[in-house]
């Protein structure tokens, strides 16, 4: 678990001498996941800085990071369920579904706080579902979350009937709309959760758990971890904050849409995987995560800028994540022959 | 038709890391015969016969079949030149039907390509008629019970056609019927000029089968024999006749009073069973694989919960639903198989060391502390001797001694009342198992009652202060640190129960 490989030098090296000290730092800081994604990005940015000075402007960055931020408070969830070697592909219908319902329950005369509790409340039952079923029953992460995935959305289309619902109040869009010293509230939100989330999944004894669980499944049984009510939990994580992803969403646009959230799963996943965690469970940090979904946001962005033709966006997505995988993949293979 | 023997092996060595699993080893089989070959677990008989099917490649020796030098690359190699070999492990695949099974790979063709169902079928059936097995060939193998997975498994090498047979426990989860039936197959292919090796703990088997039988001892040839010229006894004094050497130390624990107390009123198999452990006391369990040993562990620790399965620990009632609870009250298993259920290969030695007991490195918030958790390892790798050079390295990088150190490490920072070490010394080389030794003796003399579960019966007497013998899911004999030897336990463990009680001090 590299995660808790702490910068400052551990125990085991104070018998070395400063100079190795320091270079032993440096290597060790330099092979976290993090450090290497946060080089890419600062690099990026650089490089647009110079070439099209508009990309280092307030209202870019600011468009740029509103759409990272919902990204990140469902990859929140996801780097959880990663570690712990699962992964959920019904969140992009849960974060529709859940805005559809605070939507709805809002209209027919709900005030917002109780309308927010129903679509949180219908994002944790969808992944308390999820969990029961993979965790009590067995059946494997894939197939429960893929069927989850359509069941949800196609709740969405009956109870919506296909339309969009729109006219909510100003002081629910407040929560999407609003900003606190010029930068837009979910930024903030999601800025926030993503530096609790990291410190809890780093540093408390129930998140850390997971790791465990992910390394190896039946070795963390026996040492005494409940991992059915783990799994359990987790996945009811991911669908509450998936839900209040899906709110937030709602909150901006004004609207509840129904395609709201399509393709989001492969997205985050994607962000996840390419901030560091793996598919196999183990491995994985939020702020890699985060790092992850700000590499993708800016990648795209900058092919905006560029001029682009933006049916290439999808391609670029695809291709940094086989890419990252890739370059994982060798630098692993390499530290095994070392 | 050369000679009078169709395979020869002229000093066949093999090692392992740390074990030389097969020592110089010369062995010859003729023509048309049964040769059995006895030993104990670890002996090297599973290693000799990975040799003759192609698994393994000796690192020195010969090999002559029909006289004439060879060496088997893999498994197909072997299948080639007309060695079949039924493992021990079955390697049936689950989900496919039993004919393709036995044909697995090489199924009948028709001109296209396609496989010829029928005739597929047909063949299946003839083989399965020399077992009068009724199944059909289309079943899955999957539903098929261990006993019939077995017979398919060696219908598949008598499919082969093969000049030599190599049987490893064939006869394991037969029953009797089927044992005749198996026999009356090696009879009848014996008088066609194919050979046997015939790999069994069952001694009766081998004096009703075999020809010739080989002894192996710790990877050497103890001795080889017409079935005419040796009994049961003098077999198995060759299969164990060794000294003790003094690895195991001595005990240096106070034996106290009984405070842990097993009682199983009735498992899968309906038997009845208890168990009594003291203060400091090492208590072997013995038996063969397959005896039921790790199932009674993992029931006590909740890991396959048995709802019959009463534990009194100082004077309270428990019945373990999961391993939690028994770590809560100081009840701790170390699992056989470190790899797959005991250790995170991938993440480090210190975190290895705290998986058990995170709760101990974290504050009222619910944050833990690396820092303690960091000397709390380093403090582990002192004591228990673990040879690495950080604590952060990975677990799987480290060597199969050091593994199940850490693994010891682990589970006694758990701070445990009773300790059940299963195969504590498995894949571990020499210079390591005496330390594992002489920690168990440490653990004793602090108080905890240890038991011990292991297939080497060197182990077992060198370190008990009393053994149970296990068979059948049943404790079949116990004895006394004194009056155990080596050949009693495995006349206990094989069944020969006769003999057992005649040699026994009491019958449980």
């Amino acid at each position: 678990m590299k995660t808790e490989v702490e910068p400052k030098g551990g125990p085991a090296l104070q018998s070395q001498q400063p100079s190795q000290l320091m270079l032993e730092r440096l290597r060790r800081l330099t092979s976290f996941r993090e450090f290497m994604i946060m080089a890419i990005v600062i690099a990026g940015c650089l490089a647009m800085w110079i070439t099209t000075p508009i990309f280092m402007t307030f209202g870019n960055w600011s468009a740029l990071l509103l759409q990272v931020s919902i990204e990140c408070i469902v990859a929140i969830g996801m780097t959880i369920l990663l570690v712990a070697g699962g992964f959920d592909l019904s969140v992009g219908s849960t974060f529709a579904f859940a805005g559809a319902m605070t939507a709805m329950t809002m209209s027919s005369g709900l005030p917002p706080w109780a309308a927010l509790l129903v679509g949180l409340a219908a994002g944790a039952v969808i992944g308390f579902c999820n969990g029961f079923i993979i965790a009590k029953i067995g059946i494997n992460p894939f197939v429960t979350t893929l069927a989850m995935m359509s069941m949800v959305r196609g709740m969405l289309l009956v109870i919506t009937r296909g339309r969009n619902i729109s006219g909510l109040p100003e002081s629910f869009r407040m929560i999407g709309q609003g900003n606190v010293h010029g930068v837009q509230n979910p930024i903030w939100i999601a800025l926030l959760m993503v530096l609790v989330g990291d410190i809890l999944l780093r540093k408390s004894r129930f998140f850390r758990q997971n790791y465990y669980l992910g390394g190896n499944e039946r070795a963390a049984m026996l040492s005494g971890i409940r991992i059915d009510r783990l799994k359990i939990f987790n996945y009811s994580l991911t669908g509450l904050l998936a839900a209040f992803a899906g709110i937030i969403m709602t909150a901006r646009l004004g609207a509840a849409s129904v395609t709201a959230g399509t393709g989001l799963e492969l997205k985050v996943i994607s962000a996840v995987i390419i901030g560091g965690a793996s598919l196999k469970g183990g491995e994985g940090t939020i702020l890699g995560s985060f790092l992850g979904s700000l590499l993708m946001g800016i990648l795209v962005g900058a092919l905006t800028i560029l001029g682009v033709d933006v049916y290439w966006n999808t391609f670029v997505i695809g291709a940094t994540l086989l890419l990252a995988v890739l370059i994982d993949t060798f630098g692993r293979s390499r530290r095994k022959l070392q | 038709m050369s000679g009078e023997h169709i395979l020869e092996l002229r000093g066949i060595t093999k090692d392992f890391p740390g074990v030389r699993a097969v020592n110089k080893v010369d062995l010859d089989l003729r023509r048309g015969e049964v040769h059995a070959v006895v030993g104990e677990n670890g002996a090297g008989k599973s290693t000799l016969m990975n040799i003759l099917g192609g698994v393994l490649q000796p690192d020195s020796g010969d090999l002559f079949l029909d006289s004439r030098p060879i060496r088997f690359v893999d498994v197909a190699d072997a299948g080639r030149n007309g060695i079949a070999v039924v493992f021990q492990e079955l390697s049936l695949v689950p989900s496919l039907s039993v004919a393709e099974n036995i044909y697995f790979n090489r199924q009948p063709t028709d001109r296209i390509g396609f496989v010829a169902s029928r005739k597929l079928h047909k063949a299946t059936r003839q083989l399965l008629s020399l077992f009068k097995l009724q199944v059909s060939p289309a079943r899955a193998v999957a539903e098929l019970s261990m006993a019939h997975r077995q017979i398919i498994e060696v219908l598949k090498a008598i499919s082969l056609r093969p000049r030599i047979l190599i049987l490893d426990e064939p006869t394991s989860s037969l029953s009797a019927t089927e044992i005749d039936r198996l026999f009356d197959n090696i009879s009848r292919l014996k008088s066609e000029g194919v050979s046997f090796i015939y790999i069994s703990h069952h001694l009766p088997e081998i004096f009703r089968i075999a020809d010739r039988v080989t002894v192996l001892r710790d990877g050497k040839i103890a001795g080889t024999f017409g079935i005419g010229e040796v009994d049961e006894e003098s077999l198995v004094k060759r299969m164990v006749g060794r000294e003790l050497t003094n690895m195991y130390g001595k005990r240096i624990s106070q034996i106290g009073e009984t405070y842990f107390q097993v009682e199983r009123s009735g498992g899968e198999t309906k038997t009845p069973l208890c168990l009594a452990l003291h203060k400091g006391e090492i208590l072997g369990i013995a038996g063969l694989i397959g005896s039921g040993r790790s199932e009674l562990a993992m029931e006590i620790v909740g890991i396959t919960p048995n709802r019959q399965c009463n534990i009194l620990l100082n004077n309270e009632q428990f019945r373990f639903r999961y391993p939690a609870e028994s770590i809560e009250q100081g009840v701790v298993y170390l699992t056989e198989n470190r790899k797959e259920l005991g250790l995170y290969l991938a993440m480090s030695v210190q975190d290895n060391c705290v998986a058990p007991t995170l709760r101990r490195y974290t504050n009222r918030l619910g944050f833990i502390s690396d820092r303690q958790i960091g000397s709390a390892a380093l403090d582990a790798r002192h004591r228990f001797n673990i040879a690495t050079p950080s604590v952060r390295k990975l677990v799987g990088q480290l060597s199969g001694g050091n593994q199940q150190k850490v693994l010891l490490a682990m589970w006694t920072g758990a701070r445990p009342k009773v300790l059940i070490v299963d195969e504590p010394t498995r894949g571990v080389d020499v210079g390591a198992k005496s330390e594992i030794y002489r920690m168990l003796r440490d653990l004793a003399a602090s108080g905890i009652g240890i038991i011990m579960i292991s297939s080497e019966l060197q182990e077992v007497l060198g370190m008990s202060d009393r053994i149970l013998v296990m068979r059948n899911h049943q404790f079949v004999a116990e004895f006394n640190r004194e009056e155990a030897t080596e050949e009693k336990a495995i006349l206990a463990a094989t069944g020969l129960a006769e003999r057992a009680k005649k040699l026994s001090g009491q019958e449980l």
